[in-house]
């Protein structure tokens, strides 16, 4: 929207000075995966593909290859994003509409768990999968995973649903609508702009979790690109810097790519949540 | 359809909002339910819809007993104040949704929008979006999305109320033809009483979860039951002067004006105190009974003007006149009641 109130060229300026260091990172982030430069210059000389051949090439004796550790984080973002909105979907509109016991309780333990630092819950974590027999298995990591993420999911769509009139429910039932006709036909399409955007949120939290796989899938079958990328830049015997760039940026695109499909959708969480 | 509310009984948690309520509409009727906010109106139409469970007492539609029928099962069309109109489905889809739901043939889903639309008069509107329509407009949506399906009974719970005051004349008389144009059987809620007046058949008139009084407009107007019925309707609202009684004649606090109790003479006993109800139109300087007073207030409505007179123990009456009367404000003036259309009332509030 154009403002003819003030001039935006001074905003327009200070913003360019803020974002060039970050745009000048992404560009050479980009660049670098793509070229070779001498020694201590920053200016490529010659273009290669040589830093992507973790893509295509073979993995020697002791690595791994990069596909079953994306088909990995695609499992653990996707399984945890759907398992977040399912639950969410439910139980946020239990907590907005049915008057059942303990509702203020719950509500009140949601904040409480949505505030929490997770963190500090890691070493019990440990200790429960390892009982359990889930401890380094990416299975485990995702039941954590989706546990710590529900508080945010459940309370955003308790919010969403808080917004829709109470008066269109009971429409639909004096219609001669099912309850649960009531719900999907009626309630669920307006809610529905949250529950993208939070699935949206779900899968990237989860894309990009480093800590919980780290610590509760460290070696093994469950490993997924952060920790991966984590590996390789440990591993002393391949300091190829460009490659760790190339890894990186192919671990960043899908994330690039969700934001800037889903972008209008994702500025709605902001919009229809949060309401107590 | 004929529908019974038999000694229904209303609690929320520990408050009782209606308690042993009766009440009979015939059928093709519409009956207003008109009252002070907070008084039960919109309770009770939610009991006979079904969305609020009875906590005592019966429902009947027709010779059919519905008090545990769910909502679904009742066939009763209702408009909510807000409309609650479907924001994403066009208004197309909005009047098809309850025959969708009955899964009735797509071509007999489209005959009948059609002629429902036409009925409201919104033909033009149909892919319209309800955000995309006027307030006027999403009530003649509301309207035609709860009669698509045929119901038995037609609900409104102040229908009206978030409409400008031109488009609430107007769908006021619209209201009332499509109801008498299909014959349904309405009951109105509505805490407006030119509302009420004007649309319905009948008024029951609530206050504190009870029916004060049931009867058509114009006899409610002219026969209250009690000073709480006749203050409530009217407009210019009745003034009230207080007054005791001596020798079978109220005598005004403070004054000399003596009424003669036609009629009443044998209910009340000296000593008592009553109270005196009368309307703008009854009190003008043509009528006979004389007090004087001085006026406080001028109103200009056009036609008419409305005086508030302050009579000499500090009482005000109204009086409503043509507007050529010209009447200064502080002038002392000496009108009169009419005294057959004095309204009694005594200590309680009952109608003498
Ligand atoms: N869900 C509820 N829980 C507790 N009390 C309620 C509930 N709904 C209504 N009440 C109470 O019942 C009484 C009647 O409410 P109702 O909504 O029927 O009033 P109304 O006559 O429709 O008023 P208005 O003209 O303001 O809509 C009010 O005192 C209200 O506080
Ligand atoms: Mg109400």
């Amino acid at each position: 929207m154009k403002s003819r109130n003030f001039s935006s060229l001074p905003i327009i300026i200070l913003l360019a000075l803020v974002s060039l260091p970050l745009v000048t990172m992404y560009v050479f982030l980009f660049v670098d995966t793509i070229s070779d430069a001498p020694a201590g210059s920053l200016i490529p000389t010659s273009f290669t593909l040589e830093h992507w051949r973790f893509l295509w090439e073979e993995p020697k004796v002791g690595e791994t290859s990069i596909w079953p550790v994306t088909l990995n984080t695609f499992i653990f973002a996707a399984t945890t994003s759907s398992i977040v909105m399912t639950v969410s979907l439910m139980a946020g509109y239990a907590l907005s509409r049915l008057n059942m016991p303990f509702r203020r309780f719950m509500l009140a333990g949601l904040i409480t768990l949505h505030a929490f630092p997770t963190i500090t819950l890691i070493i019990a974590i440990f200790l429960i999968l390892q009982l359990l027999g889930l401890y380094n298995t990416l299975l485990g990591v995702i039941i954590v995973k989706t546990a710590l993420e529900l508080p945010f999911g459940i309370w955003i769509m308790k919010g969403f649903y808080d917004t829709v009139p109470w008066e269109i429910e009971m429409a639909g039932v004096q219609d001669g609508a099912s309850r649960f006709t009531v719900w999907w036909k009626l309630v669920l399409p307006q809610v529905q702009p949250g529950l993208v955007a939070l699935g949206v949120f779900s899968f990237l939290s989860a894309w990009s979790e480093f800590i919980l796989p780290q610590v509760l899938s460290p070696s093994g079958s469950g490993q997924v690109l952060s920790t991966y990328l984590n590996s390789l830049i440990l591993d002393d015997t391949r300091p190829d810097f460009n490659m760790f760039k190339s890894v990186g940026l192919f671990y960043a695109m899908p994330v690039i790519f969700i934001y800037l499909t889903f972008q209008k959708k994702l500025m709605n969480i902001y919009g229809g949540g949060s309401k107590g | 359809m004929r529908i019974l509310l038999d000694s229904f009984t209303k609690t929320f948690g520990d408050v009782t909002v209606i308690k042993d309520m009766n009440l009979d509409i015939k059928s093709g009727e519409m009956l207003a339910l008109l009252g002070p906010s907070g008084c039960g109106k919109s309770t009770t139409l939610f009991a006979i819809c079904g969305i609020h469970g009875m906590d005592g007492g019966r429902l009947l539609f027709g010779d059919k007993d519905v008090t545990s029928l769910p909502s679904q099962k009742r066939n009763v069309g209702v408009v909510f104040q807000n409309y609650a109109l479907y924001p994403h489905m066009n208004v197309w889809e909005n009047i098809a949704f309850p025959l969708k739901i009955q899964k009735r043939s797509k071509a007999v889903i489209e005959k009948e929008v059609q002629a429902m639309a036409e009925l409201v008069q919104i033909e033009e509107l149909l892919d319209r979006k309800p955000v995309q329509l006027s307030g006027g407009q999403q009530q003649r949506v509301a309207l035609a999305r709860a009669l698509v399906r045929k119901p038995d009974i037609l609900l409104l719970d102040e229908p009206l109320a978030n409409l400008d005051a031109k488009l609430r004349l107007e769908m006021r008389s619209e209201i009332r033809r499509i109801q008498q144009q299909t014959g349904i059987t309405a009951v109105l809620v509505t805490h407006d009483q030119v509302e009420a007046m004007s649309m319905c058949d009948r008024i029951a008139i609530m206050n504190g979860g009870k029916i004060v009084q049931l009867s058509a407009p114009e006899e409610m107007y002219r026969n209250p039951s009690s000073d709480f019925v006749a203050g409530f309707l009217g407009n210019p609202p009745i003034a009230f002067l207080e007054g005791v009684i001596k020798d079978s004649h109220c005598h005004l606090h403070g004054g000399e004006t003596r009424v003669a109790l036609n009629g009443h003479a044998q209910k009340v006993s000296d000593g008592q105190k009553i109270k005196l109800g009368i309307r703008p139109e009854f009190f003008r300087p043509e009528f006979d009974l004389k007090v004087k007073g001085k006026i406080s207030f001028i109103e200009a409505h056009g036609r008419e003007n409305l005086y508030d007179v302050v009579l000499d123990n500090g009482d005000i009456l109204r009086s409503i006149q043509n507007h050529d009367a010209q009447y200064q404000l502080g002038q002392e003036v000496t009108w009169g009641i009419c005294q057959d259309n004095i309204l009694a009332f005594d200590g309680e509030g009952e109608r003498l």
